[in-house]
């Protein structure tokens, strides 16, 4: 009995132990350093819940990726450059075992962690924002500026205001209305290119953090009278642009604003002055995607999901954090197909495949995701992989897509990374790896 | 018991005016510094050396010069955070501009730089006082914060604004872990703590506490109020200068000048009020306040709430930390106003009498 019972100890714990093994082994860890507090907690709400609901949509409709679940801690960083350092540092332990890429979807944050995450070997994601030119990967391995970047933005816009106006923008008057800050200021110099080989006349006018007072901006815009006005708002600053454009009569339909200035959370406080108003954008907003709607349906259904206020499902915000966790996800799968399906990636393996991704539009339909972001395909020396947008106008109540995926002056824009990169390998004392013998 | 300084007799004018003149400050204090330069950084992780050692320095740093102008010369302002992004940039642009200079003479001219600075919007403290020169100084703010905004030679003309700091190396040694990061922020911080020690008990000192209490009073027996109120602005700025180069040298790694907003002079304004104005020991008290208990809280509330079986969300979390950081504040203003650098005093007064206060 007393042996019997002895065994029956050994076996339970030996289970236990194997169980524990077992699960240790299949769970992939995500770092996520978000924000749903503070002045822009209201888009980190979306944009992280879109995040969240995708990783525990992965979980339940297949088990994780091949059976490996997801798992993940979040720690709140209030968009606080000093907060968001304690929280990577607080959740790199765990992510040093196993990392999918962390997403600080804040430029200043993703700034401060260039160097961090590259030495820690943790990838890192800053889709549509942080620091540009990263896009050369032989200075920063570790940096994924992916989908599309401000410059390459910008030179879209500046494309699509060019086959507006019929191929050519020569004499017309373009003004860049901008942030004040890192974020506003980056696509200056690919304005600046394309006004030099467009022959447009731009003016710059910037606006002070956090914008709510453009007075000022708008009488000079009055006086100057331009054909477009491109417009690179973030928050607050953004409903009080479409305002005072209305109260100086500015025609709205010749706004066209950054993927920062075009969501439901900007247009929607600003009433009917926004109606017209268009902007760029990497994914589309809408339940009508047919991930977004099986989201809905299976995780909200299973009482799992992760936003409170659930009328922000198929908001711009909430498809971008989407197809955030969509690029993760698959750049997971990529890695289990070349170091081991049913295995933990750690951040070594998980950069190598958010570096040789290759999501065509076939597999973007596959998981439902259909034009909810363009086709991806990066490389060493590209880690932006699309660089294209589509524009999208407010009909007053919805955001209405009206062009198909514009793709920047690639030609034009890329040189300038590469450069800016140099400058930083340089100051830094950092050899580029030579692309051409990566794999 | 422990705590008494009987027996402790003082033979020579030296020994009387010592830093710490009572015994068991002094070994109290070395066995701090042994702590601090010998076992925290053989037993603490990366973790405490990035996210809470290094930013809790700097912010005492920063808050000692705060406290020498506002806890020590009286003088109210609320451009600490613009005083140390003079620091910073001042800090990468010696470094970029200057082939080969030492990173340490880099941090110097900074300080120096940030001084310069802080004496030219000191100026208006020789007409105005109080509230209003806390608006003065306010303008300072907001004025740098722009100007580093809109000349982008500051940030050597980067399209973002944003500088990304060079190496520390010093005498060919590259510090670039976070536990080589500490010590040489903890040798500059203890160096500069003790200087300020030092110098407020100087005449200078000596003068600056003059000035505060009442300054007409302080010019009838002698003190010029020009020089000194200056001097008191060139030194606190020259300490968050100095903090400001550290921040980002040593801690972020890369700062914007919007980083450096309204928002964390309050901070450091509030750490001094927290800690206790006129005290050295009062800064690193408050920084510790300020920093380190929103960071436990974050912690130690979402565990709470698991234990309890509580459905905490993140956000719930944080609201409820910003809740009762709130109310702590309170709490302590409340229980005494003149900081926890004065509760530590009383304490240190009735272990003096303990066990028998009568």
């Amino acid at each position: 009995m007393f042996k019997y019972r002895k065994s029956a100890l050994t076996a339970a714990i030996s289970i236990a132990l194997l169980a524990q093994a077992a699960l240790a082994a299949e769970e992939q860890f995500f770092p996520i350093t978000s924000y749903r507090v503070g002045p822009y907690g209201a888009n980190g709400q979306s944009f992280f819940g879109g995040f969240a609901d995708y990783l525990n949509y992965v979980n339940i409709k297949e088990g994780g990726v091949n059976g490996v679940k997801l798992v993940w801690e979040e720690c709140e960083t209030e968009y606080n450059n000093a907060k968001g350092i304690e929280c990577y540092e607080r959740l790199k332990d765990k992510a040093k075992v196993s990392s999918g890429p962390i997403h600080p979807m804040s430029t200043g944050i993703s700034y401060a962690l260039i160097e961090k995450t590259a030495a820690d070997k943790i990838p890192m994601a800053m889709v549509g924002y942080g620091r540009t030119d990263a896009v050369d990967g032989s200075v920063f391995p570790y940096a994924f500026p992916l989908v599309t970047t401000y410059q390459m933005q910008a030179s879209a816009i500046i494309r699509f205001l060019k086959e507006k106006e019929k191929g050519s923008l020569e004499g017309k008057k373009i003004v860049f209305l901008y942030h004040d800050s890192a974020y506003g200021k980056e696509p200056i110099v690919a304005l600046q290119e394309e006004a030099k080989l467009n022959k447009f006349e731009l003016t710059l006018i910037p606006v002070a953090h956090p914008g709510n007072e453009q007075g000022a901006q708008w009488l000079q815009i009055r006086q100057e009278k331009p054909d477009y006005v491109v417009f690179w708002g973030w928050g607050v600053m953004n409903q009080t642009a479409l305002k005072a454009a209305q109260k100086v009569g500015f025609p709205r339909e010749k706004m066209i604003g950054s993927w920062w200035a075009g969501s439901e959370e900007d247009t929607v406080p600003a009433g009917d002055a926004a109606k017209g108003y268009m902007s760029a954008t990497w994914n589309v907003a809408g339940k009508n995607v047919p991930l977004i709607a099986d989201i809905e349906k299976v995780v909200y259904g299973a009482g799992k999901g992760n936003l409170q206020d659930t009328s922000k499902i198929g908001t711009i915000l909430y498809n971008r954090g989407v197809s955030a966790a969509v690029l993760s996800v698959e750049a997971i799968r990529k890695a289990q197909e070349k170091y081991g399906k049913g295995k933990a990636m750690t951040g070594e393996q998980v950069r190598w495949a958010m570096e040789n991704l290759d999501i065509s539009n076939a597999r973007l339909k596959q998981i439902g995701a259909t034009d909810l972001l363009p086709e991806i395909k990066t490389s060493c020396d590209n880690h932006e992989g699309s660089g294209q947008v589509k524009i999208q106008q407010w009909d007053g109540t919805k955001w209405v897509v009206v062009s198909g995926w514009i793709e920047g002056n690639k030609a034009l824009i890329h040189p300038l990374f590469k450069a800016s990169a140099k400058q930083y390998a340089t100051e830094k004392g950092i050899t580029p790896r030579d692309c051409s013998k990566e794999s | 018991m422990i705590y008494r300084e009987a027996g402790q007799f003082k033979t020579s004018y030296a020994a009387d005016q010592q830093l710490f003149p009572i015994r068991q400050d002094r070994i109290g204090v070395i066995l701090l510094l042994v702590v601090a330069f010998l076992i925290v950084p053989a037993v603490a992780g990366e973790y405490w050396f990035s996210a809470i050692l290094i930013p809790f320095l700097i912010f005492s740093l920063a808050a000692l010069g705060l406290n020498i102008l506002t806890g020590y010369a009286g003088q109210l302002s609320l451009g600490s955070a613009a005083f140390m992004a003079v620091g910073a940039y001042a800090a990468y642009n010696f470094q970029l501009r200057i082939e080969g200079i030492p990173i340490l003479v880099s941090f110097a001219c900074a300080g120096l730089t940030a001084a310069g600075v802080g004496i030219l919007f000191g100026l208006p403290s020789l007409w105005i006082k109080g509230f209003y020169l806390a608006v003065a100084t306010l303008a300072a703010q907001f004025f740098i914060v722009w100007c580093l905004t809109k000349f982008p030679w500051f940030s050597n003309y980067s399209s973002s604004g944003v500088i990304s700091a060079q190496k520390v190396v010093i005498l060919g040694h590259e510090f670039a872990s976070p536990r080589e990061k500490y010590l040489l922020v903890l040798t500059l911080v203890a160096v500069m703590a003790l200087a300020a020690k030092n110098m407020v008990r100087s005449s200078t000192g000596r003068a600056w506490m003059a000035v505060r209490d009442m300054d007409v009073a302080a010019e009838v027996i002698g003190i010029r109020l020009m020089p000194t109120k200056l001097l008191a602005f060139a030194v606190s700025s020259f300490y968050c200068g100095v903090a400001g180069a550290l921040y980002a040298f040593c801690y972020l790694g890369s700062v914007e000048p919007d980083g450096f907003s309204l928002d964390m002079s309050f901070r450091i304004l509030f750490m001094i009020i927290i800690g206790g104005a006129g005290s050295i020991l009062g800064s690193f008290l408050g920084a510790a306040f300020i920093l380190l208990l929103p960071i436990f809280l974050d912690i130690a509330l979402p565990r709470m709430a698991g234990l309890l079986g509580l459905p905490f969300s993140n956000a719930t979390v944080s609201h409820i930390q910003i809740l009762l950081f709130g109310t702590l504040i309170m709490f302590f203003l409340i229980v005494e106003p003149h900081g926890l650098a004065r509760l530590w005093q009383i304490g240190k007064e009735k272990l003096r009498l303990w066990p028998f206060p009568h």
